[in-house]
């Protein structure tokens, strides 16, 4: 029987659900999407962006990542709920708010 | 063959802990459970044991940290009686919803107001329905073979167990105790392999969800499963241990039921009493028996149903009240076992006694049997819900 | 250890996007950057006390904790973690594991300035090899922003109204830091979200990395219950800063250190303005309400900087 977080569905019977609700994995709200939470989306200017990487802390959504390299990559939009921190943060005017169009 | 000592109930446990020698025990001082603790913090810093003593702050904080020592791959215990048993109320509930097998010492006393140290139920009867086994004693060989088999009946169920005995009459009163070998112990109550823990390196394992109403009843459903499978595993390892030491334990235990007209269902240490005043009686040719109710959770509703089925009147011995203005704990769930298999036969009564350490004796048993044979008389029972040795 | 904020954010998160915290929340920050203060190497057990963070982050069956993590109930996230850390203790004596496991417990304000309050003292006491990280927002919001005893003086909450006759919380807030500092431990600090972040990364690492109890207090700005327009977190935890409401700090072993002096100390208007749950404070007739919280930040710094030797 799975005891995997994935088959934990709203369909789930009482013989099948982990016992206690407890889960034997880490980090499974990756599966979940709060980017539709948004009504403004980030936009880098990578043209602005200096890769100061002042905006990755601040993202309570863990929305930017940053490679191997050690520079950021675009927005992990399946996470961002389009807060705007990261805007504010940007020294250099790098990132926009603007309306999400879903 | 055992090893014969002589132990007060307290120091009976404390000993089986120690022969156990679990991981964690965390703790706090309460009367008269306090000795358990005092004896095993003993053989911690004499290096009896390998046991990590938490020596908290509260009831409530020593639940807690057995939570966590539980859920992190440990054995955890605790100790506690009283008011300390409410103020652990609310982690006794999350202990049994994470499914975790904690073993915890009750020395059965009275709730405060009035304040009052001597035994009652009314601290495990206010946690009845909290998710927990619970194993009542009524002597101090029997608090000890119930500790014993503590472990193997909630780890084979993952829920927690109580074993409960009563406050100073067994917990402080030294008596005659056969001991089991240590090696004997080991082997029977065997090493703690869980198969999720959060100290396992290859698997994280995350406990203590919230679950949203989607979830909610079918955790709740699976949980409830667990404690009607323990009726079996209660039996079984009952039933093991009578192997290994001659003395076996069912669910229920039955005295005298065999031809008994009147009975009564009763808990804990005044089953001894009540045998003595049955002796007497029988020896006066009455008719009269006594069901001990070991397991109090699982309720045994089936086997006191089969030994009820016959007789003609009983009394059910609540050492607590409900305060409904109608019966006690004990005698709404045997009540409500008759009527669910259809046994209207028996005429049942029900008495509040021995509050706040009221002794209890032969007289007044004998007085409810006195009483239930006029039931079975007249087929009349009059007020079911009555108060024992009260001053009038 | 040199801080690096490149080196610090290449580090992968322990707390995993797809939680429910509200757009902005500050605790999310504090929680991700504390737990990237351990080494990669490091195992840990996280609690959470029933918190915001909590049902956010282990809404079943999805939890964001990468790590083992253990949530019990509202008033016992430290008694619980010690329940870990000393099964620990006692699993590695048996010889059951031999890895490095670390401890970590997160409560608001109200999870450990109030109700927890005594589960924490026993396990500071009690000098478990732990961290306990406050993230305070300053009131209960879970439940939706009733004043706690962090709650600042006068602010508007929903248990501390602003009325006809009684204008927001009439208590300061409680000093649960230097509180912390009397239980004889070997790291206590206060921080916030500041510039790189270098602040409460080092400082996260030292409560991780010393061995015995450590206690860490995070300004973690609530949006919704402070009133503030979401993007503004960092403008609001630097005023905190700059005016010394929030002052950075650290004690080791007992030793106060200042962790940042402002060159000029900015009025406390500066930041109250910011924030809609103290609007009232700016109606004509209410200055003596700022004048008097600035009297109380005045106090407790100037304190503050005695007990630095400064």
């Amino acid at each position: 029987m799975s005891h995997l977080a994935k088959d934990m569905t709203p369909n789930v019977t009482w013989k099948e659900i982990t016992p206690g609700c407890n889960i034997f994995e880490g980090g499974t709200s990756a599966m979940v999407e709060t980017g539709d939470w948004r009504t403004l989306k980030p936009v880098l200017d990578w043209d602005k962006c200096r890769q100061c990487l002042l905006c990755v802390p601040v993202c309570p959504d863990m929305s930017i990542p940053v490679n191997q390299e050690g520079k950021r990559e675009d927005f992990n939009y399946f996470f961002c709920k389009g807060c705007g921190i990261c805007a504010n943060a940007c020294p250099f005017g790098a990132i926009t708010m603007v309306k999400d169009e879903k | 063959m055992g090893i014969r000592e002589r132990l007060s109930g307290n120091e009976a446990v404390a000993y089986a802990m120690k022969q156990i020698n679990p991981d964690v025990m965390g703790a706090y001082p309460i009367t008269p459970s306090t000795e358990i603790p005092q004896y095993f913090s003993t053989y911690v810093d004499n290096g009896e044991v390998d046991t990590e003593f938490i020596a908290v702050e509260s009831e409530h904080s020593a639940m807690s940290t057995c939570i966590g020592a539980q859920a992190a791959g440990c054995r955890a215990i605790s100790a506690t009686s009283s008011c300390g048993l409410c103020y652990m109320t609310e982690m006794l509930y999350v202990a049994a919803s994470d499914r975790l097998p904690i073993t915890l010492a009750v020395s059965c006393r009275a709730l405060s107001g009035p304040i009052n140290i001597n035994n009652d139920h009314s601290d495990a009867m206010g946690v009845r329905d909290a998710g927990w086994l619970m194993l009542f004693a009524e002597t101090n060989q029997e608090a000890y073979d119930n500790y014993l088999q503590a472990m193997r009946i909630a780890e084979a169920v993952s829920l927690p167990i109580m074993i409960c005995q009563d406050g100073f009459i067994t917990s402080h009163a030294i008596e005659n105790i056969e001991l089991v070998e240590d090696d004997k112990v080991k082997a029977f109550v065997g090493e703690y392999h869980p198969q999720h823990f959060l100290l396992n390196k290859d698997e994280p394992m995350a406990v203590g969800a919230y679950a949203t109403p989607v979830y909610y009843m079918e955790s709740k459903r699976l949980q409830a499963q667990a404690m009607m499978d323990a009726k079996d595993v209660i039996r079984k390892v009952g039933a093991e241990f009578g192997e290994m030491t001659g003395r076996t334990y069912g669910l229920i235990e039955q005295y005298q039921m065999d031809d008994a007209e009147e009975a009564i269902v009763i808990i804990g240490s005044s089953a001894g009493t009540a045998k003595e005043a049955i002796n007497e009686l029988r020896a006066q040719g009455k008719k009269v028996g006594l069901i001990k109710v070991r397991s109090f959770r699982p309720f045994p509703a089936e086997d006191i149903v089969e030994a009820l089925r016959h007789i003609k009147s009983f009394a059910v011995m609540d050492k607590d009240d409900s305060f409904n203005a109608h019966c006690g704990p004990m005698f709404a769930e045997v009540a409500a076992s008759l009527y669910a298999a259809g046994v209207s036969g028996p005429k049942g009564i029900n008495y509040i006694y021995g509050l706040g350490g009221r002794d209890v004796r032969v007289e007044s048993i004998q007085h409810v049997f006195a009483e239930l044979e006029k039931i079975s008389a007249t087929g009349e029972t009059g007020e079911t819900y009555r108060y024992l040795d009260v001053r009038e | 250890m040199s801080y690096n904020l490149k080196e610090n954010v290449m580090k992968e998160d322990r707390l995993s996007g797809g939680h429910r915290m509200c757009a902005g929340c500050g605790s999310p920050i504090a929680v991700r950057t504390v737990l990237r203060a351990l080494e990669p190497e490091d195992h840990a057990v996280v609690c959470s006390a029933t918190s915001c963070l909590e049902v956010s982050t282990f809404m079943y069956p999805y939890t964001a904790w990468k790590d083992s993590f253990i949530h019990n109930a509202f008033e016992n996230a430290a008694a619980t973690i010690s329940g870990v850390e000393t099964a620990y203790r006692a699993m590695k004596k048996r010889g059951k594991l031999d890895e490095t496991w670390k401890f970590i417990a997160f409560g608001g304000d109200g999870g450990t300035y109030d109700i927890g309050f005594q589960s924490l003292s026993g396990a500071m006491e009690r000098g478990h090899d732990m961290v306990y990280v406050c993230y305070d927002n300053e009131a209960y919001m879970n439940t939706g922003i009733q004043r706690s005893s962090s709650t600042p003086h006068f602010a508007d909450t929903t248990t501390s109204p602003v009325g006809k006759v009684v204008p927001g919380k009439l208590q300061q807030k409680k000093n649960l830091t230097k509180i912390m500092v009397a239980h004889g431990i070997p790291y206590v600090a206060q921080t916030t979200f500041i510039g790189n972040f270098k602040d409460i990364t080092e400082k996260a690492h030292k409560a991780i990395y010393t061995p015995g109890a450590a206690f860490l207090n995070v300004m973690a700005p609530c949006p919704r219950g402070w009133r503030y327009p979401s993007e503004k977190l960092m403008e609001v935890t630097k005023m905190a800063v700059e005016t010394c409401v929030w002052p950075l700090y650290e004690v080791v072993e007992g030793k106060y250190i200042l962790s940042y002096q402002p060159k000029n100390k900015l009025p406390v208007e500066e930041y109250l303005k910011m924030q809609g749950r103290f609007a009232h404070m700016f109606k004509p007739g209410n200055e003596w309400m700022i004048e008097e919280v600035q009297k109380e930040v005045d106090r407790n710094w100037e304190e503050l900087l005695k007990l630095c030797a400064l």
